[in-house]
């Protein structure tokens, strides 16, 4: 297959190290060398298929949009336009004027506020739900099987399958209001529409946490737990001094990619309540902006990724996710 | 010290066995098969609705057994008719279509830098991981803008390839991820023992390589083929009605009264697309845990 290449050239750099450090030094030569070639041909698609969009939306929210400008009422063909359509969203300023209520120009802080609130809400009771599951499925004797297999039947229905699901259940007339014995129109207002979101997301994404920190949990080596318990530690003590520490870099791992996850959320709302009811994420915003003018999305976007950005600079640096390590040591406890 | 012990079966069989005999009743075993239950319901139940729904008749949709009432195959007929202006079984060509091109492309191009991540020493090798996993975490909405105006731009909106590209930037992350765990996990020692066997090289890697490999590649072109599927933001604003995959046809399902969601049908859309995969995965269960924690993206 195709690796062929990849084996026959491997097999020789191998051989040169007898002939003392000279060879050594060819040795990591060819291996700089080899490592290159076989890893140019991905970064090059890499930065055709995001570096290069990435750099064009920088680009175009630089430009006007054409159309009518509200300010002078003339038609205008697009051309350099400074920060303003920075400011349009940062400041909601629509040319001289603020923008009025009800245009998507004003909608910036409230979806801003919107996808904060998604990101913390489900971040936290993923987290919580995720560790006692995972703290179930690793003690679990029998049914291990059955449990990894349920875990892993949310984590492959699409999500927008998992959307018009949740949209089913949450109907006026569906299973939830009769289960719960009450009449809400859960996508109809404010907090039960942003409470259906949360919920569907919980019920997509806890099992994948839990699968996570279960692999996180499974690298604790049996005698740390043993030794503790000799000296008299308590289920709690035992949870908090040794489980929470030695868990602690999966688990901000795990908490990383679900905070990037949320804070690009889309498919959830936009399928579940359509962004109506103050549940319009950033994304669901720039969906909506896109065909009332590129340049201005484009900002909108370039926006929302470079908020994306900070906070997943924050985690590393900060709070010390070290998410290259943490994932690799992992490899091992997942099997 | 009763206390300490009846709480964590799992972590210490032996001092559990006593201290479970001496308290009469196995609370503890209990507790974990309750949890068990819990799990299993939490996870499954939702699944379940979707199923019985969609083989209940249309009529009753709102009747809310849980148990199958009024079943019939008419939402599944309901979901292939073309008439209603749906066109389901294009939209699963096309998703796959648009996932299996996406899967080739990214194993192609991950396959190599996933064996020199996980096998060679190269200066700069923890920045392309860096890159790699920065990759797979990038907000598509930022890609979406630029996209629409330049395959607008150059006639791409509503072909295949403009789906597929975009597709590629997170497939081959999650490709190159995956398979740098399960290739760093390989024992190419038997590469070597074979050739000092007297094996060439051609051989070792036919017969050593390859059986040992293609489990890995399998499971990471299944990921990256779910992660396909599985896409809607894109799709939703860069395909037409001759291109778009399901997951963009089940969104936008319309009924035979405009006013009224079709839930029956849809629930019966969402089960043709989702029993296949779920099957598979349950297949694959464990090589896809190990590729998913080790990869730790999200499909």
């Amino acid at each position: 297959m195709t690796t062929t290449d990849a084996e026959t050239r491997e097999a020789e750099p191998g051989e040169p190290s007898k002939r003392g450090r000279r060879g050594r030094s060819e040795h990591a030569a060819a291996q700089n060398r080899l490592g290159l070639y076989l890893i140019a041909p991905s970064i090059i698609v890499l930065l055709i298929v995001i570096g290069y969009p990435v750099v064009r939306a920088v680009f175009m929210s630089f430009q006007k949009d054409a159309g009518l400008d509200p300010a002078t009422g003339l038609f205008t063909e697009g051309g350099f336009a400074g920060f303003s359509n920075y400011t349009h969203w940062l400041f909601q300023r629509c040319g001289d004027i603020s923008c009025p209520p009800g245009t998507l120009g004003s909608q910036f802080w409230s979806s801003m506020s919107t996808t904060i609130f998604f990101t913390v809400a489900t971040v936290i009771i993923e987290v919580c739900l995720g560790m006692w599951m995972a703290l179930v499925m690793s003690r679990a004797f029998k049914g291990r099987g059955l449990l990894r297999a349920s875990v892993l039947v949310p984590w492959s229905i699409p999500t927008a399958v998992t959307a018009k699901l949740w949209f089913f259940i949450f109907a006026f007339d569906g299973i939830a209001n009769s289960l719960l014995r009450t009449e809400i129109l859960w996508t109809g207002s404010q907090w039960p529409a942003r409470f259906a979101v949360i919920i569907a997301d919980v019920w997509k994404t806890t099992p994948f946490i839990a699968l996570l920190i279960l692999a996180g949990l499974q690298i604790i080596p049996e005698d740390v737990y043993e030794a503790a318990k000799v000296d008299g530690a308590t289920k709690w003590q035992r949870f908090t001094r040794i489980t929470l520490p030695l868990v602690k870099p999966a688990l901000m791992v795990a908490i990383l990619f679900r905070v990037l996850d949320v804070l690009r959320i889309f498919d959830l709302p936009y399928i579940l309540t359509g962004g109506a009811n103050n549940t319009t994420t950033l994304s669901i915003l720039v969906v909506n902006q896109i065909r009332q003018g590129f340049n201005s999305a484009a900002a909108l976007s370039t926006i929302t990724f470079v908020f994306i950005f900070l906070v997943a600079f924050v985690f590393v640096r900060v709070l010390g996710a070290n998410v290259v390590q943490t994932t690799q040591s992992q490899q091992k406890g997942a099997r | 010290m009763a206390s300490t012990t009846t709480v964590e079966p799992g972590r210490a069989t032996a001092a559990t066995a006593p201290a479970r005999r001496r308290r009469g009743f196995p609370w503890a075993a209990v507790r974990s098969y309750l949890g068990i239950a819990l799990i299993v319901i939490f996870c499954l139940a939702p699944f379940y609705w979707m199923i019985v729904t969609s083989f209940r008749d249309v009529g009753f949709t709102f009747d809310n057994t849980p148990w199958p009432t009024h079943v019939t195959l008419d939402n599944y007929r309901t979901v292939f008719d073309t008439s209603l202006g749906n066109n389901f079984a294009q939209a699963l060509l096309n998703s796959a279509i648009i996932g299996v091109c996406t899967t080739i492309l990214a194993v192609m191009f991950g396959v190599f830098a996933a064996y020199a991540l996980a096998r060679l020493d190269f200066r700069g090798k923890f920045l392309v991981l860096g890159i790699v996993l920065g990759a797979s975490m990038f907000p598509g909405v930022a890609l979406l803008t630029p996209l629409f105006q330049l395959f607008t731009n150059i006639g791409w909106f509503g072909t295949y390839q403009a789906l597929i590209i975009p597709d590629i930037s997170f497939a081959l992350p999650l490709t190159i991820y995956v398979l740098t765990a399960f290739f760093s996990e390989m024992p190419w020692e038997l590469e070597q023992a074979a050739l000092v066997d007297g094996a060439t090289p051609g051989q070792a890697f036919r017969k050593v390589i390859l059986p040992l490999a293609a489990p890995g590649l399998f499971t990471t072109a299944i990921l990256a083929f779910i992660a396909a599927w599985n896409e809607f933001l894109l799709a939703s604003q860069l395909s037409s009605d001759r291109t778009e995959p399901v997951t963009v046809a089940i969104a936008a399902f319309t009924g035979s009264q405009p006013q009224q969601e079709p839930y029956t049908a849809i629930m019966a859309a969402g089960t043709v697309v989702t029993v296949p995969l779920v099957i598979l995965v349950l297949v694959l269960q464990r090589r896809i845990v190990a590729g998913l924690t080790a990869g730790g993206v999200k499909g």
